[in-house]
């Protein structure tokens, strides 16, 4: 870990590394201050509730300073560019089957997801895909729901049956 | 002879009929998901968990162990067929396993891998079954200062001892620990980082965690990066049925990956990899035709496909006699007991011998099952790969909330799931290991019970954890799981590490 990585060329600090320091150590003072703050019937054995909390607290910020160190020397691996659109399509297609899931039920909540993140792949055209989506999720509801007796959350679509 | 006794009784409860059904759909589900590119055992295990949700205990778990060796089985297919290892376990299998396919030998490699799966996992289940007591009744001496040291190094092992850098591999482990914390202490019913949100009282679900960063997380990689050439599939040319020369240089290869595989997998020291790298290497050194080693040798693909199965029925010791998860997928495995309020470990043994007999019996059955499905069957399963990208994440990822959703149908359980594949994929992106994040939240909370227990029991004296000369030594195996490959990476002989990676389960 000493000398090893100092003289090959990339020791370049790494920016988005330090953000992951700084959020390693967000972390652990969070845990901390909880932890601190908590309150309660706490600490009427010496190994109580908070000791635990406290160790890891201490570990994350004692790995928040590592990872500094390493960013500073540019150690971490060379990362691929990316692409924006696909990650907005999937995770939009996620907050939206989140958010609908109870108001218009499971089938077309997921349908919607479903065909978010095909046209994250780049597949299109949604309104060929969204109803794909809805009769696929539909068909998981009915083996799932039914046959299964998972409680998925039934909307308009749903009760019709 | 207890053993055979007990194993016959598990085949009595295996053998029943619904028991059998079971098995059957729990390893086609797991073949076909298995599969799928980009799914590995531990994912299977996690999508397919709520489809078990409903059944009892015995029947779920025995679906489950299918779905298990059925992941490991589909997991060859996808990396001879299409060169793109459906599991870290499975990348070995790639590299000899893909060349043979491009020469049109890929039935050969699939039989051979399948047989040697079949052979593997036959051996090693019974190697379970007989091992299994024995470290049952050495198990139940240990107190919970020995559990705890056993924790710190299956912790210090999953983490830092292999991947390609300690600081990554510790710091997903307190990831994990981290969100581990969270929820009602289990000794005072004090609410910790709970930050007021009833939903977070129960803690953070582990398939839910699971799901996310394998499934979402993996979604959100695949569809982020550029690529630009289309995946190969190889066609199954020609006859699958190996010749008698295939098989004279498989049957070794066979034996020797699983007499490596199993002993790896058994020890707290997690990661099928580590015995399929070695069952490469040996296999190298000992053929007779080394020259066709880069270039499709059979034994390349019978050696390690072996250690793979036989290590994958390895962790299955710790997990079940000591309730101790090695790997990702042994971590949803016990996540799986759980649901059905069943703790594994020595009195698992002593309580439900039933169950677990049951259930090492039925993994015997669903080997003879993969084998009838994977060798004659094997082509329906190569259409699947075929299935176009897009169609094939979708379906993941509606599969992955479904499941969440099954679980637990609030808008706040599917934010999380949301929150926490952001995180697998930043994971990714940054070269941090997923296995530990997943082992540390379930562990976390083990271990530190484990430990408050010891130390209340000693009132407080912590020189309790170092009194037994067991605790002791696991202690020190774990510093030295550290260390050793510090110095390794420092002497610059990382890349060996690396190899071993452990990555998907």
């Amino acid at each position: 870990m000493t000398k090893a990585n100092l003289n090959n060329g990339r020791a370049k600090p790494d920016k988005p590394a330090f953000i992951i320091a700084a959020a390693l150590a967000v972390v652990a003072i969070v845990v901390f201050w909880k932890t601190a703050t908590m309150g309660g019937a706490a600490s009427y054995s010496r190994v109580g509730p908070t000791a635990f909390p406290y160790a890891i607290s201490a570990g994350l910020l004692i790995l928040a300073v590592w990872t500094a160190f390493e960013a500073w020397r540019g150690d971490f691996p060379k990362r691929e560019p990316q692409e924006m659109a696909p990650i907005l399509w999937i995770v939009g297609g996620l907050a939206a089957q989140m958010l609908l899931l109870n108001i218009t039920g499971f089938s077309i909540a997921t349908g919607i997801l479903f065909a978010a993140t095909a046209r994250g792949f780049g597949r299109g055209p949604l309104w060929q895909t969204i109803p794909m989506g809805i009769a696929l999720a539909f068909v998981l509801w009915l083996v799932f729901a039914k046959g299964l007796q998972l409680s998925l959350p039934a909307g308009p679509l749903e009760h019709l049956f | 002879m207890d053993t055979f006794a007990h194993l016959a009784q598990g085949f009595a409860v295996a053998l029943e009929p619904m028991n059998l059904l079971y098995a059957l759909i729990g390893v086609t589900l797991g073949t076909a998901v298995g599969v799928l590119p980009g799914i590995g055992p531990a994912l299977t295990v996690a999508l397919l968990l709520p489809v078990t949700y409903k059944l009892d205990p015995a029947g779920s778990l025995i679906m489950f162990a299918g779905i298990y060796y059925g992941g490991m089985y589909g997991g060859s297919t996808t990396s001879i067929l299409l060169n793109t290892p459906g599991e870290s376990s499975s990348i070995v299998t790639a590299i000899e396993g893909n060349k043979m396919a491009r020469a049109g030998r890929g039935g050969p490699a699939l039989a051979t891998a399948a047989i040697g799966s079949f052979v593997a996992g036959l051996l090693a289940t019974l190697g379970l079954a007989l091992l299994a007591p024995w470290v049952v009744k050495f198990a139940l001496s240990f107190g919970p200062a020995e559990y705890f040291a056993l924790m710190v190094l299956a912790f210090m092992t999953v983490s830092a001892a292999f991947g390609d850098s300690t600081l990554r591999g510790l710091t997903a482990l307190f990831l994990g620990l981290t969100l581990g914390l969270i929820g009602i202490d289990l000794q005072t019913g004090q609410a910790r980082l709970a930050f007021g949100v009833p939903d977070l009282l129960d803690g953070v679900e582990v398939t839910t965690l699971a799901v996310a960063l394998f499934a979402i997380g993996e979604t959100l990689a695949v569809a982020a990066a550029h690529r630009s050439g289309k995946e190969q599939i190889e066609p199954v040319k020609g006859s699958i049925w190996m010749s008698r020369e295939d098989w004279a240089r498989s049957w070794k290869p066979w034996l020797r990956g699983t007499l490596m595989g199993f002993p790896i997998g058994a020890m707290p020291a997690g990661g099928a990899e580590i015995g399929t790298f070695l069952s490469y290497s040996v296999e190298k050194q000992l053929a007779k035709k080394p020259e066709e080693f880069g270039h499709g040798a059979i034994e390349g693909v019978a050696g390690p496909e072996a250690a793979n199965n036989a290590s994958a029925a390895g962790t299955l010791v710790p997990l079940l006699t000591l309730g101790l998860p090695t790997t990702a997928t042994a971590a949803i495995m016990l996540a799986g007991f759980q649901q059905f309020g069943l703790q594994p470990g020595p009195l698992l043994f002593v309580n439900s011998p039933q169950l677990v007999w049951g259930l090492i019996a039925s993994l015997l059955v669903a080997n003879f099952m993969l084998l009838v499905l994977n060798l004659p069957l094997i082509g329906v399963w190569v259409r699947l790969l075929s299935i176009p990208r897009h169609w094939l994440y979708a379906g993941i990822v509606v599969f992955a909330t479904l499941g969440t959703i099954g679980a637990n149908p609030s808008t706040f359980e599917l934010g999380m799931l949301l929150v926490f594949g952001l995180l697998g994929y930043f994971l990714r992106r940054f070269g941090y290991p997923i296995a530990p994040v997943v082992v540390g939240l379930i562990l976390g909370p083990m271990a530190e019970q484990q430990l408050r227990r010891a130390l209340s029991i000693s009132q407080g004296d912590p020189a309790v954890l170092v009194q037994s000369p067991i605790a002791i030594a696991l202690l020190v195996l774990a510093v030295a799981a550290v260390i050793v490959p510090l110095i390794m990476r420092a002497r610059g002989k990382g890349k060996l590490l690396a190899e071993l990676a452990a990555n998907e389960d």
